[in-house]
């Protein structure tokens, strides 16, 4: 039995008292790059094959990590949309409706096992175009598509068990959906997205971020593959205008986003007068708890993972720590103990635990909040012992201690390694400061104590609460927001619910 | 003593707003009259709700939303269980109202306290029942019990239909607030008399106060400030009004109010979901 007392650690307790001063350096250990092979120029994914874009227009895709351009990307515009849509459209009519849905499951299992199999390949693709850690792309974003993917295989032929009060009635599906992904999550975002809108019969044309569009051009490679009817699901890559040509097509049923909560607003704007359904998972800045009783060193590592995990570049990222005041000083000094031992660079490096912020875009807005941040106020730190490489995007990732919830930093989604930090003395208190931001994505809960993270998490109005654990994700969990943060979940049986006409 | 009717000196009643549990007259002062159906006598002056009152109403339903949720789903179904039957004791009243305002047959102004009474009993039912229905244990990998439960979304707007209608009245606020929501409802004029006896069963069945709160008044004056309130997190819609809805909708943006279309089924599991918020808890398993 864990008490409070055996995980309470003193104050007084320094650096040297929590281990030996020497540590080894890891050797670097380089994922090779031989298993991907890019094409110099990445077509447009419409009815089953690979298209010039009508206007011939590529753009360049950078690896984020080197500075270096990798391929160049078709860009679409409003006419190639209307021809991705359109062969949606005809392979709903004629085909992917009229499958039972074992055909349907069936093209989403195989689908899952050719992502299985080209795993490494997926890995090592996402990180060059994205900048994750391979770690991360290869232990994390990859096998959980590929479980999407079975996931939702599975539901295909049970829809009527998938709405409560249907019975036996089958649900319907919407027809032609519309799929805007973000860049931080590239391949597992269109993989939340594709998966059920296929399993409950939809079709659909995807769009994937202008940085990161080379793991969804090469699931366009495994859907030809598996054999998927052509149509089924379309990909224009493209930037905002491309996106905007999506959204306002009139032959579109439904439009799933993800990524900022401003341009969710202007995708609301624009359907307002429209019948289209829509499901939007925005932005966050949410609340990580640590109480007294928290297991210390599991709740610093934790709060590494909340914030740190992929660059910060995590719509749900724990971007705002609370801490009990009993053991504010403590746990800051062991995060910054931590912090001096996290390895930034290479995100090909088996040993990286940060790797490059996407774009020079982002690297500058991430660098503009944080000058905001020291003007505000608050103590500024980033570990000292950390050296970045000379070219690429990174960022040191830093905290703001001390905050006062007015801040910027406090209020604003950086969606960067940046932690803002305050504290709280009662649990009433903790509570009430988590849930004072307009959004309402996710939350973290430490204690040791089961009846107080249930009472905190009954109290916190967010659609995600991780107990003893942060930034955990699986298919058969739902996912998504209140207020601002967004309508609509995905994963789990509910995440049918959007793709379906109840 | 000209404009009173000296042969009829029946006390008429005094058709107030709902707000915080008060019936309190519009703090501006202004009224509309409504008629004896087809006639151009007047039954009784009712309030033009005003902007004012409208914040002051989703103060109340602010400050009472907590306590609410927080009811055991047992008790938040017997406080709907006794609107049925506050509603059923105040039958002739509603009867009465429905026949000699709105021109109801009397059959059919039974029938719609019938069917009103039916929703309250209907969502009295299902208060501690749909967290079963619509949640769920999710079989994660990893040492984690995780668990999906249907919870309020928090305030809740109605702007009932232009045409009054008291069945729909009825199950579309006893299904905002079965699931712990509380409530603005802003009622067109035309039937604004019934708000009299809503607020007489809402005041009378143990409700908190500020759960529910009705307001009549003219839509076309309010139903933006319904749009743009940044406290009210979903916001039900019954005009059929296409233009007002995509207005609506379009105003949500500023705060992603969730808007509800009218409803098709009335007593339905689908009517009290378009209300709830899922929220999932990933619970450590461990020593």
């Amino acid at each position: 039995m864990h008490t409070t007392q055996q995980n309470k650690i003193k104050a007084t307790e320094t650096n040297t008292a929590m281990g030996p001063n020497e540590t080894f350096e890891y050797a670097p250990s380089i994922e090779s790059t031989d298993i991907v092979k890019i094409a110099p120029k990445n077509k447009l994914f419409i009815n089953g094959k690979f298209i010039e874009p009508t206007s011939g227009k590529y753009f360049p895709t950078i690896n984020p990590a080197t500075e270096e351009k990798i391929s160049e990307i078709a860009d679409a515009n409003a006419a190639d949309v209307d021809k991705a849509v359109k062969a949606a459209r005809k392979a709903y009519t004629n085909v992917w409706s009229k499958l039972s849905g074992k055909e349907r499951g069936r093209y989403l299992f195989r689908i899952a096992r050719i992502i299985q199999e080209r795993a490494r390949e997926f890995a090592v693709l996402e990180t060059l175009d994205n900048g994750k850690p391979i770690r991360e792309s290869r232990d994390i974003d990859i096998p959980l598509v590929a479980a999407h993917f079975f996931y939702y295989a599975g539901w295909a032929d049970k829809l009527h068990y998938a709405v409560p009060g249907s019975g036996l009635k089958q649900p319907k599906p919407l027809g032609v959906v519309a799929q805007i992904i973000p860049w931080n999550f590239p391949l597992l975002m269109a993989a939340w997205k594709i998966a059920p809108a296929l399993a409950c019969g939809n079709t659909v044309v995807l769009k994937p971020a202008e940085s990161t569009s080379l793991s969804c051009l090469l699931l366009a490679e495994v859907l030809q593959e598996a054999g998927l009817p052509d149509g089924v699901v379309n990909i224009v890559t493209g930037a905002g205008e491309t996106g905007a040509a999506l959204v306002s097509h009139p032959d579109i049923n439904k439009i799933a986003f993800t990524g900022s909560t401003d341009v969710g607003r202007l995708i609301l704007k624009s359907v307002a007068n429209t019948d289209k359904k829509l499901t939007l998972e925005l932005g966050g800045k949410s609340a990580h708890i640590i109480y007294e009783d928290a297991a210390i060193d599991q709740a610093v590592e934790g709060v590494i993972n909340g914030i740190y995990f992929n660059q910060g570049h995590v719509c749900c990222a724990g971007s705002r720590l609370l801490l009990e005041e009993s053991i504010a000083d403590t746990f800051v000094d062991k995060l910054k103990l931590r912090m001096e031992k996290l390895r930034v660079g290479n995100p090909l490096d088996k040993n990286t635990d940060i790797g490059a912020i996407n774009s020079a875009e982002e690297h500058q807005k991430i660098k503009r909040l944080i000058d905001t941040g020291k003007t505000e106020g608050g103590e500024y730190y980033e570990p000292s012992s950390l050296t970045l490489p000379a070219k690429g995007y990174f960022h040191k990732p830093c905290f703001f201690n001390k905050v006062s919830s007015a801040f910027t930093l406090s209020r604003v989604e950086v969606f960067g390694p940046v932690l803002a930090i305050s504290t709280f003395r009662t649990t009433q208190e903790a509570i009430m400061k988590a849930n004072d931001t307009p959004y309402g994505l996710a939350a973290g809960v430490w204690s040791e104590k089961g009846s107080k993270i249930h009472k905190t998490a009954q109290g916190l109005k967010a659609g995600v609460i991780w107990a003893n654990t942060f930034n955990k994700f699986d298919p058969t969990s739902p996912f998504g927001g209140y207020f601002e943060s967004g309508f609509g979940r995905e994963g789990g049986r509910h995440g049918l619910l959007p793709y379906l006409e109840v | 003593m000209t404009g009173l009717n000296t042969k009829n000196t029946k006390v008429a009643k005094t058709i107030k707003l709902f707000i915080g549990g008060e019936f309190p007259r519009t703090e501006s002062g202004r009224s509309t009259p409504v008629y004896i159906y087809k006639t151009k006598n007047i039954y009784a002056h009712v309030c033009l709700a005003s902007r004012k009152d409208l914040r002051n109403a989703v103060t109340a339903a602010q400050a009472a939303q907590p306590g609410w949720q927080s009811k055991s789903a047992y008790n938040r179904s017997q406080i709907l269980y006794r609107m049925a039957e506050m509603t059923e004791a105040k039958r002739e009243e509603f009867v009465e109202i429905l026949v000699t305002t709105l021109g109801l047959t009397r059959a059919n102004a039974e029938k719609s306290v019938d069917s009103a009474i039916d929703a309250f009993v209907y969502y009295a039912g299902f208060a501690d029942k749909y967290q079963q229905v619509l949640g769920s244990v999710n079989p994660v990998s990893g040492p984690h019990h995780n668990f999906t439960g249907a919870e309020a979304v928090g305030l809740v707007g109605l702007i009932c239909n232009q045409k009054f209608n008291l069945a729909e009245v009825a199950s579309q606020i006893a299904a905002i607030i079965s699931s712990g929501n509380s409530l603005v409802a802003l009622l067109a004029t035309e039937g604004g008399a019934l708000l009299a006896p809503l607020a007489e069963v809402f005041a009378t069945s143990d409700l908190p106060k500020g759960v529910i709160n009705l307001l009549s008044g003219n839509t076309e004056e309010l139903y933006k400030q319904f749009g743009t309130h940044m406290e009210i997190h979903s916001l039900s819609c019954q005009s059929k009004d296409k233009a007002m809805l995509a207005e609506l909708r379009s105003m949500a943006a500023a705060n992603m109010k969730r808007i509800v279309s009218p409803t098709k089924d009335l007593l339905s599991l689908e009517h009290l979901m378009s209300y709830v918020e899922y929220k999932t808890v990933w619970h450590p398993i461990g020593h």
